[in-house]
């Protein structure tokens, strides 16, 4: 977000206001019209390759977004990851049992420097986990035994700081798990409590190591023998059941780029590339729930927020309930590292785009923007 | 060998020779750059820091079809534009000519985007390595076209503010032509202090103009260069054949007003164009008080001559005539760095008249004391002193 500083703006306006009347003035302003007027003239000096009408409503074929809209696309083969495979792409692991019966699941990432095209054309030295922003989307079960082994490539110390329960020594901040390049660490703790998640890179200065793209979701599903009072919601949560295959599960990270470093985001977006989902919508089949798991890591911005057009949800703030926390909402709020579970279906729809993006105005023309193709199955 | 010894063979040589130890050096210059464009000596230098890049914007176009804008790329190496946004939301947008922007070249973008009559906006362009490029539009007014009525219509403002005053000034002749040595160099005096206003306010203008012109055109450096430049040519002109006196120096007033007036004329026209300034009644007539005394300052040094007429005609188009010009050209082709140039050259060209008249009034007085004679500094107060006043309706 920026705030442009409008530098002589007032005396020029007022000036305008004052004298627009007359002598030479009305040679410009034959009217109030917003400059249609000029059109007949013909400016001739310029090839006109597109005869777009800036003051009519985009027709259909345009798209709900008309002409706002990032030129071009991004190539997924160069970045190495595209952003509609990553929505359902989850990093489980291998598993193995321990002595004590439980299950060991055990994850790998490394931290490398990388350069991504995050919007079409637009490069951005990004530091990564897994060499994607956002970072493999690690999911385990709850009561599970975890382990991450992370080894830092990187340029600059790196950590992983999840949002769980966990000793002081696994909390990925200076002095526990913080580690300098080629150097190695071994998280390790339960998986507690099941819910919608995060990690994120706790290196310092935090600001920076975030946008450069240290985030990624850390996401605990219930185990329904714990949970006996609400075991099919639980089961439904819980990837591998036969309940859960009925779900359209979605991982959606909300971040944003500072491409100048003055602080400020110049791109936004869900899952790193500006308009990604606009120019690709993401295909929902009509009859099968979709379940969301919404992560904000933008940083700068106090907040972020989801609107679903048309359509209403109910949310579950963290994930860390089986019952909603707000129900029948079509807009949720989260600051930084703030996420919950988006549950909504389009059963009783018309089939056909539907539009979700930020309801910061702002955050949406910058990119963050996308439609559901919802189709008859 | 010592230096003169050198020269004194090398005099002795034919030609030929001189131009091999020509060659030489430039012979190596040429190794030089060879050498280092290939084999990169420098390498040790690259921190892989990213280019340096600039944008300038030269020209903005609001029309019906949305805004065009013509940027000067001036990175240390070709630069793209990725995305553009305008107001904060990213925009389509077509180039021309598409591809990466060499160094010192121009493109224009096309953005159709729906610009709100009287409103501010603010274009962004993000190059590919995302830096950002920031234009502001103030004020969003059409940008006048090419129409015979609207060139009419300029024609008008420019004789307003550039041919009427000095007609007016001019006018004041015959009464003029009567006063004695006192009145004389009074009226002279005036002159040049209404020269010397005009002579700080175009240099001060003409490096605000370079400011905004791309680095590449070293603006101030431009506009001194382009100063320096017209004050001797227009000195070695002028001495020719002694200083000027009379008509003659009447007509060199002229042009250096004439040239004051046409960057008078740029800014107007510039202004009018990035729709910055209403010309409201208000400022043209400012303008026209502003330059009346321009016309009192061509007639000073003529008063004891007895010109033919058609030298006053020829006086009054060559000073206030190029204003219309300026107002064209300042409205359809505007630039920064020519609104620079000419502003340079005009403040040379005021030095050099500024020099003239007063060299005329110590060889018409009684050598330098005139200088400081009373009617001579009360001349001179009164034309600052009247020209900052009338200037006041016409700075915003
Ligand atoms: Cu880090």
């Amino acid at each position: 977000m920026r705030q442009n500083e409008p530098t002589d703006t007032v005396t020029r306006r007022s000036l305008l206001i004052g004298g627009l009347v007359a002598a030479g003035g009305t040679a410009v302003l034959a009217s109030s019209a917003a400059g249609q007027q000029m059109l007949e003239h013909g400016m001739g000096a310029m090839p006109a390759p597109d005869p777009v009408n800036p003051y009519a409503a985009p027709s259909a074929h345009e798209g709900a977004h008309g002409q706002m809209m990032t030129v071009g696309r991004v190539d997924p083969e160069t970045n190495g990851f595209d952003p509609t495979p990553m929505l359902t792409e989850w990093d489980l692991g291998t598993v193995t049992t321990m002595e004590d019966g439980r299950a060991l699941r055990t994850f790998e990432v490394e931290a490398s420097d990388k350069e991504i095209e995050i919007a079409p054309g637009v490069m951005f030295p990004a530091w990564t986990f897994n060499g994607r922003v956002p970072g493999p989307a690690l999911r385990a079960k709850e009561g599970e035994r975890l382990r991450i082994v992370f080894r830092n490539y990187g340029s600059h110390p790196h950590s992983m700081h999840f949002h769980g329960i966990h000793s002081w020594r696994m909390d990925g901040v200076p002095g526990a798990g913080l580690i300098n390049p080629g150097e190695e660490f071994v998280y390790e703790f339960d998986a507690k409590p099941f819910g919608c998640h995060l990690y994120h890179c706790h290196a310092l200065p935090l600001k920076r190591h975030m946008h450069k793209g240290m985030y990624g979701a850390f996401v605990i599903d219930p185990d329904p023998e714990l949970h006996p009072e609400f075991e099919a919601v639980a089961k439904s949560r819980l990837l591998g059941t036969p309940e859960n295959a009925s779900w359209q599960e979605l991982i959606m990270v909300m971040n944003a780029f500072d491409t100048n470093f003055d602080g400020a985001n110049e791109f936004y977006a869900v899952n790193t590339i500006a308009h990604a989902y606009a120019l690709q919508p993401i295909r929902i089949e009509k009859s099968r729930p979709v379940r969301i798991y919404l992560i904000n890591v933008t940083e700068f911005d106090p907040i972020n927020s989801f609107h679903l057009h048309a359509n209403f949800f109910n949310y579950f703030d963290t994930g860390t309930t089986l019952t909603p926390t707000l129900r029948t909402v079509d807009l949720i709020m989260q600051c930084q590292a703030q996420r919950g579970i988006l549950e909504f279906s389009y059963a009783d729809h018309e089939a056909g785009q539907y539009m979700f993006h930020a309801h910061q105005a702002e955050f949406t023309e910058l990119g963050w923007m996308g439609m559901f193709d919802v189709v008859e199955d | 060998m010592t230096a003169p010894e050198m020269m004194a063979v090398s005099e002795d040589r034919p030609n030929r020779l001189l131009l091999l130890w020509l060659l030489l050096p430039l012979t190596l210059l040429g190794i030089a750059i060879a050498w280092i464009a290939s084999a990169d000596p420098l390498r040790s230098f690259d921190n892989s820091a990213p280019p340096v890049e600039a944008f300038t914007y030269e020209r903005t176009i609001l029309d019906g079809d949305g805004i065009r804008v013509l940027v000067r790329a001036g990175g240390s190496e070709p630069m793209k534009v990725a995305q553009v946004q305008v107001d904060d939301a990213y925009w389509m947008f077509t180039q021309d000519p598409p591809g990466p922007i060499a160094r010192g070249s121009t493109v224009w973008l096309r953005i159709p985007y729906p610009w709100v009559l009287g409103e501010a906006h603010a274009i962004n362009i993000v190059t590919d390595t995302g830096a950002t490029f920031l234009h502001e539009i103030p004020v969003a007014v059409p940008t006048p076209v090419p129409t015979q009525s609207l060139l009419w219509q300029q024609a008008l403002i420019g004789l307003i503010v550039g041919v009427l005053p000095v007609a007016i000034g001019l006018l004041c002749y015959p009464a003029l032509r009567g006063v004695g040595v006192a009145g004389m160099n009074f009226i002279l005096a005036l002159t040049v202090g209404l020269l010397a206003f005009l002579l700080v306010d175009m240099s001060l203008e003409a490096l605000e103009m370079s400011a905004a012109s791309a680095v590449l055109f070293q603006g101030p450096l431009l506009v001194l260069l382009a100063g320096a430049a017209s004050f001797m040519l227009l000195m070695a002109i002028g001495r020719w054949r002694g200083a000027p006196a009379g008509l003659a120096l009447s007509f060199y007033i002229a042009l250096g007003i004439g040239l004051h007036n046409f960057g008078e004329g740029l800014a107007i026209g510039a202004a009018f164009a990035a729709g910055s300034a209403g010309l409201g009644t208000f400022l043209v007539l400012g303008f026209a008080v502003h330059n009346v005394t321009e016309g009192i300052g061509i007639a000073a040094p003529i008063l004891k001559a007895r010109p033919p007429l058609w030298s006053f005609v020829a006086l009054t188009l060559l000073a206030g005539a190029p204003a219309v010009v300026g107002l064209w050209i300042g409205s359809l082709a505007y630039a920064p760095q020519w609104s620079a140039l000419f502003l340079g050259i005009g403040a040379g060209a005021i030095a050099q008249v500024i020099v003239e008249v007063t060299t005329y009034m110590t060889r018409t007085g009684k050598g330098r004391n005139t200088l400081l004679s009373v009617p001579v500094i009360t001349g001179f107060l009164v034309g600052v002193a009247f020209m900052y006043v009338t200037a006041a309706a016409i700075k915003f």
